[in-house]
């Protein structure tokens, strides 16, 4: 019973680590790489936000913003104040999980449609600030990012970027589990299954919610710190509005409450764009149909669906 | 058996994921990649790009090709998304292998691709406003639009072939506009101009009157206005509401039918440089650039049978530089392609004529402006 527990918590951390150290050998050239080491910033974000969004039954608009923020705070004490990228990476995650701390108690009061509209509202703030503060953040034009480097060692390959996109990525997928399996996961799902229900059942629901949105912020933040080294030039449009309901749709896509969901809904729609190129001006086109038919016909996302399937077929 | 249930799902969804990597075939053509911005918000400006690429590399391929190499474009849509922009630029180079790029819509995009540029070294003309690009000069990156401190140049010129010596500022807070500010600030001694008050709008402003009060009341013989987009009509449209005295200046920014429509009669008497592509119909007979940018506005028109603007015209010039590079270096030699392009020398583009050199990835000169104003409802060549 025992070994059943770990293999199902574990086994997919272990399938995770597997496909992650085999896959350079299969990636032909740097484009391959792009793709992948976006996919994995992307699933970072994605897996944080599902907690909030598929767990504790939060929804959030303006993870982005979030993003942004990591990724600006990265930009900013590196090259403006010449900080090393791995103390403004660390600065950057403090200031957004104290800022998320902060707005955390106000907007999760705040339910369903009223929630979303909160959260939009930051995401969007954040948004302006970063198109208007043209000193600090080079505003609509962006500013550039120099390479992260750690001890002396610049990271500029994209190899080295891929272990540590792919390395982040299995880490977090593990905390993910973890916090998931632990009281803590226990006490989001009574949350999300009814507020009212977990109160009297004595879960400090506000307690919960509070954490589970500064983690979720915090790894969107870190994701965003990659990416800012990573592709070594920021515009506010990381931080715009689409960004988040890209970022949300991702989440859908995969599946909600599905952390692994969460792992391929972003690598397919961070990928699907490149794909689908070959329909030149109808590519949008394709992508609403291709979203669109998923959800109608897997409306529980990717992952979870194809789990019933396979699950019917070997019963 | 729960286990191997999990894996097998596991699996399925990774090849699931994998499954949108597909390769691409390989031929032997001359390979010109581009990324632009042709849908999203700056559309106005892709789409004709797009347009005028596609329909060159065709005619070019008719006639033949490239030293009877054909011609084969790929082209991918950003959207006006830099992180976009980066990965298909990587695209273009490690998966497409092209021998050049021509593109980048925005000043954006293009920055955010230029370290892979050198990276990779390739050859890139870029299709961007932005003085930033090309100043200080990079090994592989050219481009061909004018820069904002042309264009402040330009009006000053005509500033004071006008005897106006006292000016007032008005721009918005986007990238294009605060360069343009910053260089009309820096430009202004050395011209003669005294700036009697500068004013700045925010993002998304729709009424420019509280600035433009304040520039009435400092009583400046001329204002000129920084910026692109719908702004340039707002401002406009308020300037000739309050009535205020003295000319209205704007840059190339406003080079488009979309600003006159937008101002309707306000836009009479606006005077602004642009590229000559607007009023070829105009030029007089013995101008160089007459011809080539008739043929421009007859092909473009025929084929899609919308007005020109003078972003296409941007995507011509590069496109057409890299061809005589091509040509000449009678080779896809990427090293020898980027000094065939350092190399242009007196070519004739609908922008102007281009004489690039190691310092200068631009080429063209401050003559390479057309003096226009808006008379009518139509754009007037004056000098």
């Amino acid at each position: 019973m025992k070994g059943a527990t770990v293999a199902s918590r574990y086994g997919g951390v272990f399938v995770l680590a597997v496909i992650v150290a085999v896959l350079p050998w299969f990636l032909p050239n740097s484009f391959y790489f792009d793709v992948v080491i976006n996919s994995g910033i992307a699933a970072i974000v994605c897996v944080g936000l599902n907690l909030l969004i598929g767990y504790a039954g939060q929804i959030s608009l303006g993870h982005a913003g979030f993003f942004a923020l990591g990724a600006y705070s990265s930009a900013i004490l590196t090259d403006n104040l010449g900080w090393p990228p791995i103390v403004s990476l660390g600065s950057g995650l403090l200031v957004v999980a104290l800022l998320a701390f902060a707005i955390a108690r106000p907007i999760l009061r705040l339910k369903g449609h009223y929630l979303a509209m909160a959260t939009l509202g930051m995401g969007i703030i954040i948004s302006i600030v970063l198109n208007q503060e043209v000193d600090l953040t080079g505003g609509p034009d962006g500013m550039p990012v120099s390479s992260f480097s750690l001890l002396g060692q610049e990271v500029d390959s994209e190899l080295g970027w891929y272990w540590i996109v792919g390395g982040s990525l299995i880490i977090t997928v593990w905390l993910a589990l973890n916090l998931i399996d632990s009281a803590v996961g226990r006490a989001l799902r009574a949350v999300h299954g009814s507020e009212v229900a977990a109160q009297v059942a004595g879960v400090d629901t506000t307690r919960y919610k509070i954490l589970i949105f500064v983690v979720s912020a915090v790894l969107a933040a870190y994701a965003g710190s990659l990416f800012a080294h990573y592709t070594g030039f920021l515009t506010p449009s990381e931080g715009s509005f689409f960004r988040s309901i890209e970022f949300v749709t991702m989440v859908v896509l995969g599946g909600m409450a599905s952390v692994f969901g969460s792992v391929i809904g972003a690598a397919i729609l961070t990928a699907l764009p490149q794909f689908l190129t070959v329909f030149h001006d109808y590519e949008h086109v394709m992508f609403g149909l291709v979203m669109m038919l998923t959800m109608i016909f897997m409306p529980k996302g990717l992952l979870p669906s194809l789990r019933n399937w396979i699950n019917k077929r070997t019963s | 058996m729960n286990f191997v249930r999990y894996i097998c799902t596991l699996i399925a969804g990774a090849a699931l994921a994998l499954c949108s990597f597909i390769g691409i075939a390989v031929a032997d053509t001359i390979k010109i990649g581009s990324f632009l911005a042709v849908t999203g918000p700056a559309s106005f400006l892709g789409d004709p790009e797009k347009k005028t690429l596609e329909l060159y590399v065709d005619k070019i391929n008719e006639q033949g090709g490239i030293n009877g190499k054909q011609v084969e474009l790929t082209l991918y849509d950003t959207g006006l998304d830099a992180k976009e922009a980066v990965t298909f630029v990587k695209r273009l180079i490690s998966e497409d292998q092209v021998d050049i790029i021509v593109g980048g819509t925005t000043t954006g995009e293009t920055m955010a691709v230029l370290k892979e540029i050198e990276k990779a070294g390739i050859p890139f003309i870029s299709l961007a406003g932005a003085s930033v690009i090309i100043d200080p000069p990079k090994k592989w990156v050219f481009k061909t639009p004018h820069t904002d401190a042309m264009a402040v140049g330009m009006v000053y010129n005509d500033m004071k072939k006008e005897g106006i010596s006292k000016i007032g500022l008005i721009a918005g807070a986007g990238g294009f506009d605060k360069s343009c500010m910053k260089n009309a600030q820096a430009l202004a001694e050395g011209a003669g101009i005294s700036i009697a008050i500068a004013e700045t709008y925010g993002k998304g402003d729709n009424d420019m009157t509280p600035q433009l009060t304040k520039i009435k009341n400092a009583g400046v013989d001329a204002t000129l206005f920084c910026g692109f987009g719908g702004p340039s009509s707002i401002v406009t449209k308020n300037y000739a509401q309050l009535g205020i005295e003295g000319p209205l200046y704007h840059t190339h920014g406003s080079c488009s039918k979309g600003f006159i429509k937008g101002a309707g009669d306000a836009a009479n008497g606006v005077r602004l440089p642009c590229a000559a592509l607007l009023v070829a119909d105009q030029l007089p007979d013995d101008d160089p650039q007459k011809t080539i940018g008739m043929d421009y506005i007859k092909a473009y028109t025929d084929k899609y049978g919308s007005d020109v603007s003078t972003f296409g015209g941007h995507a011509y010039d590069a496109l057409f530089i890299a061809v005589e590079a091509l040509t000449k270096a009678g080779t896809t030699d990427k090293a020898k392609v980027r000094d065939a392009i350092e190399a242009t020398e007196n070519f004739i583009g609908v922008d102007g004529i281009f004489n690039m050199s190691e310092s200068d990835h631009m080429g063209l000169s401050l003559d390479s402006f057309k003096m226009l104003e808006v008379e009518n409802g139509n754009w007037k060549y004056l000098y």
